[in-house]
């Protein structure tokens, strides 16, 4: 680090008061039409090359998903919730389905719950590797592009012979999922895990061994354990400050606790530790997958028989489920009616911006980039 | 969606070909007769007979190979002909296109892609010439805060910088544009006027990322032009010259990596730095500042300055050649004078000479000229393809690692070489005076 470092507290700038201006200080307006900025704006200050002030701007993307959901019913309410995360789409389902079918009393099937898990974890594989391409492509470097979105693919194939749909499965259902597994699906299921298992290694190669990589996200961004749980943050980035919280573990749902995996805990809170963690989280993806795949029900009824226009109780429930960006939660509040009276979706991403920044400010410029998106952050998902 | 053929009419087409015909007479008559007789001012006329040529005579003379050949070989020896074709522009562009497919397919081919596949038919071949009639039909945008003379001048600036460049490389011996005897001055004189224009493009776009790319780039060439010319110090001590064919021809022997590898290394990451190639792409950096300094540039300005950044890379390719791996100087692959036994022996060029003649302007190439050439092209691609793989490998440095990369470790590592070069003089060995 240089001798020339601001002040971690903003107290140049508190705030918003974006009206005192200094000639040193110039302001950015990174995005929305930035290559390097996703579906936001954040505004930085920077005095030469490094930061003194940021405010992300997020928002660009509000489609009101939530007000949406007040006038649909349970069932049509699914196609159109999984639109905030597409490469997540499972997993954004999940709390969803959770809430429902503990709110219209609903007993879910054995086999169904092992092929939730199943989808869910893919699903969280192939989150992590778009999120991981586009983390090579911001630290400059192409083939960390390319590689993960090519073995993506092999994931993208399995979801599309369970559910029929390459993205945007809406697999998902209260009271199981929408229709059984394709004959010999685990022959192929195990094969191309363990492939993709293989390939993942090679990143390390590439990318997570690679001394540039190294010197530009090491001791960058700095989360301490207490400013990780102040801030609220979710997920990878807390785990990458040495907090050991995985919702599977902690709270498990489904068939989780009979399942055999670990949770990855780092101590360093950097941008290395952060990008490391989801990597990481992958290969416990591949152990729970095969896992599932040996404890499951060869046969069975996968789905309940719902009536047609499912009316809940005067109950709320808020269920939450580990998705690939932190803990996901749904919060579904009920009137006896057929649609929910509210529903509150509350998304790891927008709990991870929280701490953007936190970290930016006094951050070099050419840092942004790897800080900002080790953040673990889905523009789409937060503005919901 | 159907396609309607247009009803035939033959009047049509009789004025289509008429028409044709017209304006073929006319821009032949305005235009072609004009230029086929400036270039032959351009050529010395040689004595053939006893008589000596005038342009007139030089259509008839096209008609007999042992008229025609001298002439060709007259034009080859001009200066225009050095400058436009052989080892100047026309064949660095030539060479450049043919590094712009490489790098496309060969990350392709390590990134899990096919890269250009359908253009051209055989592997996208053609797809460059795509991209560049492309950008030539795009609409050029000015930024309306820019300053216009400046920002206009910047790609052509560019592109002649990279060209003037191109010519102080000698490729083949005796073919070299600018054979001056302060080659290697020339060299670093118009090296320093790269960053002067990359701060004029980010100055007068008269915007924020553009202008962070400018400054960027300042940084980074200046801070590396140290180490790179510290680094070729030593070659100059041992050489005792600065013309860049003298240093060629020092090592029929030996080239000077094997004395100096520290050197080559460090001339080389100041290339890929001088480059802006990655891992040292900071002024473009996409992530952080959009194009860095090319940002508001558009349409054929873009095209202008992407043609000079890889005529420059050919350059500096070159350069590396030329400097370290012993430029043309190689085995002899070609046969010595093979042209004019090879084209005479059984031609009959008039119906009644059956003697084997010995036509006048043969051989065109020498053969020393055509195995230099290949021996050149031969290490230059290769110098080139070790310049192109870091992108597919390694992510970007950021800008104080960068510095720190130059000012502590390269020039500290250029003072190593030039004291291994010191060595070798005083111990005798090599150099001025020298043994070997």
């Amino acid at each position: 680090m240089s001798s020339h470092v601001y002040p971690k507290e903003k107290e140049i700038f508190p705030g918003l008061q974006l009206e005192k201006v200094d000639d040193r200080i110039m302001t950015l307006n990174v995005g929305p039409q930035h290559p390097g900025s996703g579906h936001m704006r954040i505004i930085l200050k920077v005095d030469g090359d490094y930061i003194v002030h940021c405010d992300p701007d997020p928002g660009y993307v509000h489609r009101g998903e939530e007000k949406m959901a007040e006038y649909r019913n349970y069932i049509t309410n699914i196609p159109h919730l999984e639109r905030p995360v597409i490469h997540d789409s499972c997993n954004i389902l999940y709390p969803y389905c959770l809430g429902v079918e503990e709110l219209l009393g609903l007993e879910v099937p054995e086999r169904a719950k092992y092929i939730r898990v199943i989808a869910a974890e893919l699903n969280r594989c192939v989150y992590t590797q778009y999120w991981l391409a586009i983390y090579g492509i911001f630290l400059g470097h192409s083939t960390m592009f390319m590689w993960p979105m090519g073995d993506r693919e092999l994931v993208i194939d399995l979801l599309d012979k369970m559910t029929g749909a390459r993205v945007t499965h809406a697999y998902f259902v209260p009271g199981g999922v929408r229709n059984d597994l394709p004959p010999n699906f685990e022959d192929v299921c195990l094969r191309q895990v363990n492939y993709f298992e293989k390939r993942l290694k090679e990143y390390a190669d590439i990318f997570y061994d690679n001394p540039i990589l190294i010197s530009r996200t090491k001791d960058t961004g700095i989360l301490s354990r207490e400013d990780a749980i102040k801030l609220g943050t979710t997920g990878s980035v807390l785990r990458a400050s040495g907090v050991d919280f995985d919702i599977r573990k902690k709270e498990p749902y489904d068939v989780y606790e009979e399942l055999d995996f670990q949770t990855n805990v780092l101590k360093e809170g950097d941008s290395y530790a952060r990008s490391k963690i989801p990597w990481l989280d992958m290969f416990e993806s591949c152990r729970i997958i095969r896992d599932a795949l040996k404890k499951m029900p060869k046969s069975g009824s996968v789905r309940v028989k719902l009536k047609p226009n499912p009316k809940g109780g005067d109950t709320e429930v808020y269920r939450r489920v580990e998705s690939g960006r932190g803990s996901l939660g749904m919060h579904i509040i009920s009137r006896g009616k057929p649609q929910p009276y509210r529903l509150k979706i509350s998304v790891g991403s927008f709990r991870n911006l929280i701490a953007m920044p936190h970290l930016l400010t006094g951050e070099m410029l050419g840092n942004m980039p790897a800080v900002y998106w080790s953040l673990n952050y889905w523009p789409v998902e937060a503005d919901r | 969606m159907s396609v309607i053929a247009p009803k035939f009419r033959l009047g049509y087409l009789i004025k289509g070909i008429t028409d044709n015909i017209f304006w073929i007479i006319v821009l032949m008559t305005l235009i072609g007769i004009p230029v086929v007789q400036i270039v032959l001012i351009y050529i010395d006329f040689p004595v053939i007979d006893g008589e000596i040529w005038n342009p007139f005579r030089v259509f008839d003379a096209m008609t007999h190979p042992e008229r025609a050949l001298p002439l060709v070989k007259n034009f080859m020896q001009t200066d225009l002909f050095k400058i436009v074709a052989f080892p100047g522009f026309g064949f660095a562009a030539l060479i450049a296109a043919a590094v712009i497919f490489v790098e496309r397919k060969m990350l392709a081919k390590l990134q899990l892609r096919v890269g250009p596949f359908y253009c051209g038919k055989v592997e996208g071949i053609l797809q460059l010439m795509g991209d560049g009639l492309k950008l030539i039909s795009k609409e050029i945008i000015i930024p309306a805060k820019a300053d216009k003379p400046i920002f206009w001048a910047v790609p052509v600036l560019f592109a002649a910088t990279a060209g003037a460049f191109v010519a102080l490389i000698p490729v083949a011996p005796g073919w070299v544009v600018a054979d001056i005897d302060l080659g290697l001055l020339a060299v670093f004189a118009v090296i320093g006027f790269f960053p002067i224009i990359t701060v004029l493009a980010g100055w007068s776009s008269n915007s924020k990322f553009p202008f962070i790319g400018g400054i960027r780039a300042l940084y980074q060439m200046v801070s590396f032009e140290i180490p790179l010319i510290l680094s070729l110090l030593g070659i100059v001590m041992l050489t005792g010259t600065l013309n860049l064919s003298e240093i060629v021809e020092s090592q029929v022997n030996f080239p000077w990596i094997i004395f100096m590898p520290i050197g080559a290394i460090v001339f080389f990451i100041c290339i890929l730095a001088e480059l802006e190639r990655i891992p040292f792409d900071l002024p473009e950096a996409e992530s952080e500042i959009v194009a860095g300094w090319l940002t508001e540039l558009s349409g054929m300005m873009y095209g202008l300055v992407q043609l000079g950044s890889y005529l420059k890379l050919y350059a500096f390719a070159g350069l590396f050649v030329v400097l370290f791996l012993g430029g043309w100087n190689g085995p002899s692959v070609f046969p010595m004078e093979p042209m004019a036994k090879v084209i005479t022996d059984g031609i009959v060029i008039m119906p009644d000479a059956l003697v084997i003649k010995d036509i006048p302007g043969l051989p065109l190439f020498a053969g020393e000229m055509i195995n230099g050439t290949i021996w050149f092209i031969l290490k230059t691609a290769a110098v080139i393809f070790f310049i192109l793989l870091p992108r597919g490998v390694f992510p970007r440095v950021r800008i104080d690692l960068l510095l720190k990369i130059g000012w502590y470790k390269l020039i500290v590592l250029a003072f190593v070489n030039i004291f291994i070069a010191l060595a070798l003089v005083y111990s005798g060995i090599i150099g001025p005076g020298g043994i070997m």
